[in-house]
């Protein structure tokens, strides 16, 4: 079946930056409420995020369940708290849900529940099972005859799963070309730098060698080549898969931060809270 | 059977020696695994909702013939068995409903938690066949066999457990759970079971069929173990000894009535299943007797909590005392008769 592309909503740029500045606002108020946060898993997709959500992706607020939707699911679910406020801000539930976020009986925890938070796709929060989901969720789109294109975010550490593998082989078996597949190279996770850990590399020759198009994405944080990559993984016809290896930075945005594994979770007191806030003001603009 | 009844695609003609077979001469004998049969049926009855999962294991679980009826909607992941629970979670997501079919040790114990994350938690209508459950895998060895299924996914909320003891009982199971609303898993055996059922029977979450009465005792049987009880029944029969045999085909939830009102005017009841009785189907009735404070002493048949010997499945149900015999000797030593 040949792939289907779909209308790209025209976001001028700095709109997209105050949508990703607003998305690591919130990553940081929210955080706040609860006192533990994934900072800097959810910083390295602000942009990528941005661009899915504002230009490309196929999504309908009045009616999440819609068939033909697109869909975003996410292999790296702790960074869900970049994820809903841009739900909240396209109208999928109040912005004051946000309000609750952790709380007791609020929707929105730390990982994302598709049976209880209006527009995302699928449950997560045990890295490695999304792109198999992915699949199955792409697989039967395209057996329904639907436009729909399914995407899956996934971390770099999520690289060593084998589950990611497993989905991979599929995936490219059945050349499921409505399946696009984003590793979020942040480069560290919960024991330190990934490829200290366990090294991956080289990941663009694995992808390829399971059938995939790799697009390589050289700096995730900026907007027009995100826009490049992400349309040309989505619009661009191809009979395979396609996995977008996006470059990116951890924590991006607060320069104590940046390329650290040391802010892959933690908090913010008020002061550093604000110095924060104030560099992400100043960063964007 | 012989080599001439062999399904076509055998290699095994005329020229081989009459004791041998190749795996579809084995397969074939596995002839109380309906699934594929009972999901073709439905499928020509309109059901184009229906896709099959499996994991390399769509022959010996007798679902490959849906593949070749519906190649579209059969989906074999090869060996991959997490994979193939998320993927059946995602098709779920796309309006169908997935069946997978694959050994329930693969799919219940390596998929365990993709179960829980991906079609329990997110209660999708995902139906599980577990297939050859228990000790049926015989001299294939202890990681073949299936005696724990029951325990780890009994602490799975929303999710219906169900074992269809026979072809029939499948072939009434199916079609009966197909438009439930959330995931069932369904522990069946390896399909050379003694056949219980003469037609489908009746089906319903939380049902249980009484296939024979007794004053004396109760015997509570799932899977393979149902056969043998109604064995023992007809053992103990000759003795003057009054055993009744419940078909407990709905694990979770269960029956409860049915071991209470047992329990109200017999003092020793009996659990038998083909599953450690630690944690198991027993320990479910266990449970429903201890809620209620109900009098009756519950004595579970099964699998003791070790791992299983091999050999020959008949001397392996005999050894552990899961046959007809067996069965009837536990009745008679805890009755004292």
């Amino acid at each position: 079946m040949a792939h289907t592309s779909r209308s790209v909503r025209n976001v001028s740029r700095d709109e997209l930056k105050e949508k990703a500045r607003m998305i690591r606002k919130e990553v940081v108020r929210l955080t706040d409420i609860c006192g533990s946060g994934h900072y800097g898993s959810a910083f390295s997709i602000a942009e990528l995020l941005s661009v899915l959500y504002y230009q490309l992706l196929h999504v309908n607020p009045e009616d999440p369940g819609w068939a033909d939707r697109d869909r975003f699911t996410m292999g790296k679910g702790h960074a869900a708290i970049g994820l809903y406020p841009v739900l909240a801000d396209l109208g999928f539930f109040p912005k004051e849900d946000l309000d609750g976020y952790t709380r007791l009986g609020s929707a929105l925890g730390d990982h994302p529940d598709m049976r209880k938070v209006r527009g995302a796709d699928f449950s997560s929060g045990s890295i490695g099972h999304n792109l198999s989901v992915s699949v199955g969720m792409a697989a039967g789109l395209r057996l329904r005859g639907s436009p729909a294109r399914v995407v899956c975010m996934m971390g770099d550490g999520e690289q060593t799963e084998g589950q990611v593998w497993e989905a991979a082989i599929s995936a490219g078996h059945w050349k499921l070309s409505n399946l696009i597949g984003i590793v979020d190279i942040n480069k560290v996770g919960s024991d330190g730098e990934t490829q200290k850990i366990m090294d991956t590399a080289p990941l663009d020759e694995k992808w390829r060698a399971f059938g995939w198009r790799v697009l390589d994405l050289a700096d995730g944080h900026d907007l027009d080549q995100v826009f490049d990559a992400l349309n040309t993984a989505l619009n661009a016809p191809t009979d395979q898969p396609t996995v977008v290896l996006a470059d990116t930075v951890a924590g991006k945005g607060v320069s104590f931060m940046e390329g650290t594994w040391q802010w892959h979770l933690g908090f913010l007191g008020p002061a550093d809270r604000d110095r924060a806030y104030a560099e992400l003001e100043r960063e964007l603009t | 059977m012989t080599t001439t009844d062999f399904p076509p695609e055998t290699t095994v003609r005329e020229g081989f020696d009459e004791k041998s077979w190749d795996m579809v001469g084995s397969l074939a004998l596995s002839r109380q695994l309906t699934t594929g049969k009972t999901l073709i049926e439905l499928a020509e009855a309109g059901r184009d909702d229906i896709v099959v999962c499996t994991a390399d294991l769509g022959r010996p679980t007798q679902v490959h013939d849906f593949g070749e009826r519906y190649p579209e909607r059969y989906f074999n992941f090869g060996i991959a068995e997490r994979n193939m629970v998320g993927a059946a979670a995602g098709l779920a997501t796309a309006g169908f409903t997935p069946v997978i079919s694959n050994y329930s040790f693969f799919l219940a114990l390596m998929a365990c938690e993709n179960i829980r994350n991906d079609i329990c938690y997110t209660h999708l209508p995902v139906r599980m066949v577990g297939t050859h459950s228990g000790i049926a895998m015989g001299f294939y060895g202890t990681s073949h066999h299936c005696n724990e299924d029951i325990g780890v996914l009994r602490t799975m909320a929303g999710l219906t457990l169900m074992a269809p003891c026979d072809g029939n009982a499948i072939r009434a199971a199916l079609p009966a759970m197909m438009d439930h609303d959330g995931p069932v898993y369904f522990r069946v055996g390896r399909g050379r079971e003694a056949p219980v059922y003469d037609t489908p029977p009746d089906w319903r979450i939380g049902g249980s069929h009484t296939l024979r009465d007794g004053d004396d005792a109760t015997v509570f049987a799932i899977g393979n173990l149902v056969s043998a009880a109604l064995d023992a029944h007809d053992r103990l029969k000759a003795d003057g000894i009054g055993l009744r045999v419940v078909d407990m085909y709905s694990i979770r939830p269960i029956d409860r009535e049915a071991i209470l009102g047992a329990a109200s005017t017999q003092k020793v009841l009996f659990s038998a299943e083909e599953h450690n009785v630690t944690g198991g189907f027993g320990a479910a009735v266990a449970e429903v007797l201890a809620d209620e404070g109900a009098g009756a002493r519950l004595v579970r048949i099964g699998m003791p909590d070790a791992y299983s010997i091999l050999g020959p499945p008949t001397h392996l149900y005999r050894h552990y005392g899961l046959d007809g015999e067996g069965v009837a000797a536990t009745v008679r030593q805890e009755l004292g008769r």
